[in-house]
């Protein structure tokens, strides 16, 4: 691209002190992986795509529901029941035709985390619990590619910069250095169950592009060892320097072929590896057979029903007392609202009856009516988007 | 010694409260036991200690005067 091309759109960044044609090229010839097209990976991706960042890999499993819109800025109505990955790309494409994207709609795990990270300079954390950002730590300490850390809580965020050196002694530390024991599982909800305000991951969203922005152009001092925190209802703004812990740093994987055999739902205490999240589409293929159970956990007379099939009520709040009910099911599928209740109630199932196999609807109903609705429209209004989910 | 002390998080809502002044204790673990004696629903619950905006991945002294924050991790994104 000539001179005159990126002074046409980055002419304003170009103009800074110490910016300039030569760090405009370095964003040109970068790449960042961003792990989730949520609440933090959509500020993230519009903000790095319009800096002018070479190239950009989104990692993103679901689908757009509508519950997101309030937060996850990408996304509009017309998207509810789309893949995330593929609604993100396709923004991005538009807003800068610059920018080369990379979708992968799929789970981020053992298998593929090594061979999807090392394609990209560096990586954002956009996810939403624990297990994925103790793999993506490890894979990236593994990989020696620098981790721009993320994280909100109700009115509250965290920013950091993991695995670069420190300015000061050059140390590179690790998420597990900051927290080297996860939380129980029950201990720290996510943002469908604790609630969330848009604009925190929308602005920590935001500043993990800039720090992405410092680790590819070398401007300015990037939150290497430190922990930024935002407190958005008292207005305060704290960063704390982390300390090694190497008896946490330890624990993880010390090469590829122990990371891929490492179980981190198991290290982080959930046994989520018997119980299964499915999408809408899944959930519709398993209730349509013959050997589910379908559980509704909701209290009676919350709506929509779930129509077409036949389930079971079991309020959650009886359930422990009902499980006997279920001993005949092998395979069960269980849902509620929103998909939180559902997850709670799959797990108290499999740890009774560890031989069953427990889904639970990602979502909730409320999921499956924007699928429901989704199925019956058209969906190639996205540019360069021509297929409607199956 | 008295100690201020900032809450983040899920903490500020068991110590109802994020900020207030304790009566000190001179390192990081005693600081936790206290704590978890005052408030029960503490115990168990996974967060690092900052002394000074520094976090103290072991044991770690306190001194009069000494800003010390309790940090949870979050994981919402």
């Amino acid at each position: 691209m000539s001179s005159s091309d990126l002074s046409g759109r980055y002419g304003r960044q170009m103009l800074l002190p110490d910016f300039g044609e030569e760090k405009q090229r370095r964003l040109l010839a970068g790449s960042v992986l961003v792990i989730g097209a949520g609440g933090l990976g959509c500020p993230a991706l519009l903000y790095l795509a319009a800096a002018g960042v070479g190239r950009l890999g989104i990692v993103d499993f679901d689908r757009v529901e509508t519950s997101n819109l309030h937060r996850q800025v990408l996304y509009n109505a017309g998207d509810i029941g789309l893949s995330k990955a593929e609604v993100a790309a396709a923004r991005i494409r538009a807003a800068n035709p610059d920018t080369a994207v990379d979708v992968f709609n799929t789970r981020i795990d053992t298998g593929n985390a090594l061979g999807i990270i090392a394609g990209y300079d560096l990586v954002v954390d956009g996810s939403d619990n624990f297990p994925t950002r103790y793999l993506v730590n490890d894979a990236c300490v593994l990989l020696g590619k620098p981790l721009v850390y993320g994280s909100v809580y109700r009115y509250e965020g965290q920013v950091g910069v993991f695995n670069f050196p420190d300015s000061a002694t050059g140390t590179r530390l690790s998420y597990r250095d900051l927290f080297p024991r996860p939380p129980a599982p029950e201990e720290v909800p996510n943002c469908a169950e604790a609630g969330v305000l848009g604009v925190l991951p929308g602005i920590i969203g935001t500043m993990q592009a800039g720090e992405a922005i410092k680790l590819l152009t070398g401007l300015g001092e990037p939150l290497a060892g430190r922990l930024l925190t935002w407190h958005w209802l008292h207005n305060s703004f704290f960063e704390f320097r982390l300390s090694p812990d190497p008896a946490g740093v330890s624990a993880a994987p010390e090469n590829e072929a122990a990371f891929k055999k490492t179980d981190y739902d198991l290290f982080c205490g959930q046994e989520t590896g018997r119980v299964k999240e499915v999408l809408p589409e899944e959930f519709e293929r398993l209730a349509g057979e013959e050997n589910w159970l379908v559980i509704d956990v909701r209290n009676p007379g919350e709506q929509p029903r779930l129509a077409g099939r036949p389930y079971l009520s079991v309020p959650l709040s009886g359930l422990e007392n009902r499980l006997p009910e279920l001993q005949g099911a092998e395979n069960l599928l269980v849902f509620c609202q929103a998909g939180a209740r559902s997850l709670k109630a799959a797990r108290i199932i499999s740890e009774r009856y560890s031989h069953k196999t427990v889904c639970s609807l990602k979502g909730g109903i409320n999921a499956w009516a924007d699928y429901q609705r989704r199925q019956g429209e058209s969906t190639d209004h996205l540019p360069g988007n021509q297929q409607s989910i199956p | 010694m008295e100690l201020k002390i900032i809450a983040f998080g899920k903490i500020a809502d068991i110590t109802a409260g994020k900020e207030w002044q304790v009566a000190g204790a001179a390192t990081t673990a005693q600081l936790r036991e206290q704590l978890e004696s005052q408030f029960p629903g503490l115990r168990g619950m996974t967060y690092q200690i900052a002394v000074d905006k520094k976090i103290a991945a072991t044991d770690t002294p306190i001194f009069p005067q000494s800003e010390v924050a309790l940090l949870p991790p979050f994981s919402g994104g």
